[in-house]
């Protein structure tokens, strides 16, 4: 009995502490170091890469920069409509993310067509209606092939490239890629695993909690 | 006496015909059900979800009935040669494109027994005879 006790008073008290303890995401990318004057002392501050400038057409034609998210949260992930194999699962698992955010603001999705030439505006708006999305919350992107490759590959996969040794092709892999209001990459999951996502969702409300401070630039 | 055993010893035959009978389709039945459940998943469940859900209005579920009834003579035709004509799931429209599935017919036999007897249906099995006949006549 006596050992029951003090063995859910250790679990208890495990609990506790680790549940007080502030989990902080990680930050991808290159970083540099920057010296400064402040006050007349010298302090070194890092810079982190982020998301360079983009500009893409969404779902509904309108134009959609880098400006466009400016103070959101948001997932960025790849697909092609017609994609026959991970896509639907992928979609699938993102309407879960979409539903569980849609109506926090600040907050956003966008999913970039690897196949341009087939998924026009009116291909992504159809795309779109049948997955039931609709408002400004998650953005089907099309632009130049070449401009979204560039930027999945330089931009939102670093963090999954540098640590496999497997050259390219991560965009056909099914990312989901969350960036902060900083444009920094702070996590990359398998979209087609349900974990993952589960991960991810967590993940999210980490970074909506984390103070405003840090994110001055 | 020797009538009566005669008659008993055709009896015993008969009834032991049956039974094996019976247990050879079950058996039968059983092993196009697990390999086409392992078809299933590694074939069509991305899509069409693990409980044959469907996702929205993009892909349809694979759970009504009357579908699977009305379609029984070409439902092999379908899965192999896909789709991109619109169809009515269970009174809702659909309109996307499945792709060409390459099966052979006794793995689409395999993966209808599956689908057909999954998600609250309940065919019973489809032989790869019934599946090469259908194919015969794929428009
Ligand atoms: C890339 C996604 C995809 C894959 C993979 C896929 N399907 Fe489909 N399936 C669809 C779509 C989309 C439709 C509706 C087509 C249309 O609108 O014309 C459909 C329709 C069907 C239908 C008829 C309608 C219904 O829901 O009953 C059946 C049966 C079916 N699929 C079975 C299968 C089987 C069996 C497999 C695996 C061997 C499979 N599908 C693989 C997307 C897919």
């Amino acid at each position: 009995m006596n050992k029951v006790f003090f063995g859910l008073l250790a679990i208890s008290v495990w609990a506790a502490c680790t549940s007080g303890e502030k989990k902080t995401l990680p930050i991808y990318g290159s970083r540099q170091p920057v010296t400064k004057t402040v006050n007349g002392k010298t302090v070194t501050d890092t810079i982190y890469q982020t998301i360079p400038k983009f500009k893409f057409v969404n779902q509904y034609g309108d134009s959609i920069t880098n400006k466009s998210l400016d103070g959101d949260i948001y997932v960025a992930d790849f697909f092609f409509t017609t994609c026959p194999s991970i896509c639907p699962l992928m979609a699938r698992n993102m309407l879960k993310v979409y539903n569980t955010f849609k109506n926090t603001g600040n907050f956003k999705i966008i999913s970039h067509t690897i196949d341009p030439k087939h998924d026009t505006v009116p291909a992504l708006k159809k795309y779109a209606d049948k997955l039931g999305v609709t408002g400004n919350t998650w953005w089907f992107l099309r632009g130049e092939k070449e401009d979204t490759y560039n930027i999945a590959e330089k931009s939102y996969l670093v963090a999954v490239s540098k640590d496999s040794t497997a050259a390219g092709g991560y965009v056909h892999q099914g990312y989901f890629v969350l960036v902060d209001k900083q444009k920094r990459v702070r996590g990359a999951y398998d979209g087609t695993d349900p974990k993952q996502v589960d991960q991810l969702i967590a993940d999210i409300k980490t970074l909506q909690a984390e103070p405003d401070e840090m994110i001055v630039q | 006496m020797k009538i009566r055993f005669v008659i008993g010893l055709v009896l015993f035959f008969t009834v032991l015909f049956i039974i094996s009978c019976e247990s050879d389709s079950s058996i039968e039945f059983k092993r196009y059900y697990s390999e086409g459940a392992q078809i299933y998943q590694t074939r069509c469940q991305n899509c069409h979800g693990k409980n044959g859900e469907g996702l929205l209005s993009l892909i349809p579920p694979l759970t009504d009935s009357i579908y699977f009834k009305n379609n029984k003579a070409t439902l092999a035709c379908f899965i192999r040669r896909g789709s991109k004509d619109p169809i009515v799931v269970n009174g809702k429209g659909f309109a996307s494109v499945m792709p060409r599935q390459d099966l052979a017919p006794v793995e689409l036999a395999e993966v209808i027994t599956y689908i057909q007897n999954s998600f609250g249906n309940k065919f019973g099995l489809t032989e790869v005879d019934d599946v090469q006949r259908v194919l015969n006549n794929c428009k």
